[in-house]
């Protein structure tokens, strides 16, 4: 028998779940609604919520100020790229552990795991150094390995638990009818791994966007993403609310885009292996 | 034709040795049932039949030619698995249609057989749906669809109706043996459910640890099981084995005796007991007694008219010229 769920307590639920979501969203939605303020009215005390004169002028001088575009793209190739080389990696990886697994596979898996548990800065030193040796400090390139090493562990656990799912029996009977292990991968595997393939991907590009703190530090003109970009508008003193918020916004607002997009597939990779 | 013989066949897992070498012939036609408890490793054996699993020693030859370093798909076998093994993707014209596709058979020969298959199976009302639209045993059916179109020497069933319910599979069983009536091919079918192998086979092949227990007729191992493993295993309820003095009386350490050979009555026996469970089936009463020395609770089928309840006093007397008896190895005294 399905629980007995009573429709007070549903309406209850709802209304819970929507005060959350709320909550959760109020910091975007403030900074989105404060880019539209004068630099006055963003530190107005009681703040205002929605009656003060809307502006676009934040968005004319931080376009004036700062190249958008040349961030945009940076950010872009650099959490692409990032996803397209972790993804060359994981796949091969997360295949053979899910199908010709070893004694030490689960292993290894943890040990993979157990380096997002260091915290970042604790490799920042030798990285840096690192980068100034091979003379790659601040390039793209050198942003798009590191990051894809810093998310080479989730890529491949997300994509080895979806692996897991497919049923072996399932190859094997490729297999009897007559797959090469091209067609097999070709005709069987991919198209069903296609979801899982897909929420990583999704995912991965979404941490890559985000990342700030390797972009903030190894980067400052030719590389700088959009984090930089939202970075060289904070100042200590907090003057400049309203065109930090523009900054912001205009740096968030490519991948809300593309979130609000891909929702379903994001729910199901980051409830990777929780719903079976 | 198909045709198969296992010479010396033998499977390591590291030092494990699940099958130790092994003989055996399966001739052509012949329907063969490797039945034995979990872990016997009867579904490994098919499994190195199949080519699935490398063998650690030995010779698999498929209609005289040697088949051990052949792979799977070269073999012409076709499989039916316990899970279907469907293409989730791919409708079931799609999932049958497979194996002749990459054999690249020419497209209207494909349709022919696709037509052809799902006449004789009923699925034709369902070529355009989805394994994940279907039930049990219409994935069961697109399964065995998707084996005989590739037309091949041999089936190879790996406990193909444990995920049926009651019902649906004694339906499936029926099918699977009608089709091997009709197309007249080698079937290798693994089961757990002695009833299964029974009804099925031409040919009983007894598993325990790896090793062949006995190979024979259905009928032959229910009227003459080498050892106390074979008479336990064949025939529903189980063998009662005894042991004891009521043993000893027939020059051996076990007797055995099946619970349709036993007479019952209420008044007066060989042996005397209590009833403890008496399942009343209709056709047949099945009594669970306890209390007679050397074998508890022992097993009687009955008619199903006798009236029998927990704690009646029961007698009971073998029918001897049915009575099996086995040795101290638990071998079978002829």
């Amino acid at each position: 028998m399905a629980r007995a769920v009573t429709t007070n307590r549903k309406a209850f639920n709802t209304f819970l779940a929507w005060t959350i979501g709320f909550l959760i969203f109020f910091p975007i939605l403030w900074t989105i609604l404060t880019s539209f303020k004068t630099e006055a009215d963003a530190i107005a005390n009681p703040p205002i919520f929605l009656g003060f004169d809307w502006t676009l002028e934040n968005y004319g001088v931080v376009m004036e100020r700062s190249n958008y575009a040349r961030f945009l793209v940076n950010s872009i190739v650099i959490a692409g790229g990032s996803t397209i080389l972790g993804l060359l990696v994981a796949i091969p990886a997360a295949w053979s552990m899910a199908f010709v697994p070893s004694r030490r596979t689960k292993d290894i898996l943890l040990w993979m795991l157990s380096t997002k548990m260091l915290p970042a800065v604790g490799v920042l030193y030798p990285i840096y150094l690192l980068c100034i040796q091979l003379g790659v400090l601040d390039s793209r390139l050198a942003m798009v390995v590191i990051l894809m090493l810093i998310n080479l562990p989730i890529m491949v656990w997300m994509l080895y638990t979806y692996f897991k799912e497919i049923p072996v029996d399932i190859l094997e009977a490729a297999r009897m009818d007559g797959a090469t292990l091209r067609e097999e991968l070709l005709y069987i595997l991919t198209p069903m791994a296609i979801p899982g393939i897909a929420s990583t991907m999704l995912l991965n590009f979404i941490l890559a966007w985000n990342e700030a703190f390797w972009t903030l530090n190894l980067t400052s003109v030719d590389a700088a993403p959009l984090t930089a970009f939202i970075a060289s508008y904070s100042s200590p003193e907090g003057l400049f609310f309203a065109k930090l918020s523009a900054a912001s916004t205009m740096a968030i607002a490519p991948i809300l885009i593309l979130g609000w997009f891909s929702q379903k597939q994001l729910v199901r990779g980051l409830t990777f292996g929780a719903v079976k | 034709m198909g045709r198969i013989t296992l010479e010396k066949v033998q499977k390591k897992f590291g030092d494990v040795e699940v099958i130790p070498p092994l003989d055996l012939e399966i001739n052509d036609g012949e329907f063969v049932v490797f039945v034995g408890p979990s872990g016997c490793g009867k579904s490994t054996l098919l499994r190195l039949i199949a080519g699935l699993e490398d063998v650690s020693g030995g010779q698999i030859n498929i209609d005289g030619a040697d088949a051990t370093n052949v792979p799977p798909a070269k073999r012409s076998l076709a499989m039916v698995f316990q899970s279907y093994a469907l293409y989730p993707h791919m409708t079931v014209r799609k999932n049958i249609a497979f194996p002749m596709r990459m054999a690249g058979m020419e497209q209207a020969e494909q349709n022919r057989r696709i037509e052809s298959a799902a006449a004789a199976l009923n699925l034709t009302d369902y070529l355009d749906r989805r394994p994940g639209q279907l039930s049990g045993g219409q994935r069961q059916r697109v399964a065995i669809g998707r084996a005989i179109v590739r037309e091949p020497a041999a089936f190879l069933f790996d406990e193909p109706l444990s995920n049926l319910d009651a019902a649906l599979r004694v339906g499936m069983r029926m099918e699977i043996s009608e089709l091997h009536k009709k197309l007249d091919t080698t079937m290798v079918y693994v089961t757990h459910d002695q009833v299964e192998a029974m009804t099925l086979a031409d040919k009983i092949v007894v598993l325990r640890a790896g090793h062949i227990e006995q190979v024979g007729s259905p009928l032959d191992l229910y009227r003459a099981p080498r050892n106390t493993f074979v008479a336990g295993f064949i025939g529903s309820p189980k063998m009662n084995l005894i042991e004891g003095s009521a043993a000893a009386e027939h020059d051996a350490t076990t007797i055995g005796i099946r619970p349709e050979h036993l007479d019952v009555s209420k008044t007066s026996g060989k042996w005397q007991g209590t009833v403890g469970v008496a399942e009343h089936l209709g056709s047949d009463t099945f009594i669970h007694i306890h209390g007679i020395e050397g074998c508890d609770p022992m097993t009687v089928r009955a008619g199903g008219e006798v009236d029998a309840k927990h704690g009646d006093t029961i007698y009971l007397t073998p029918q001897v010229e049915h009575l099996h008896r086995f040795d101290a190895q638990g071998l079978r005294i002829a």
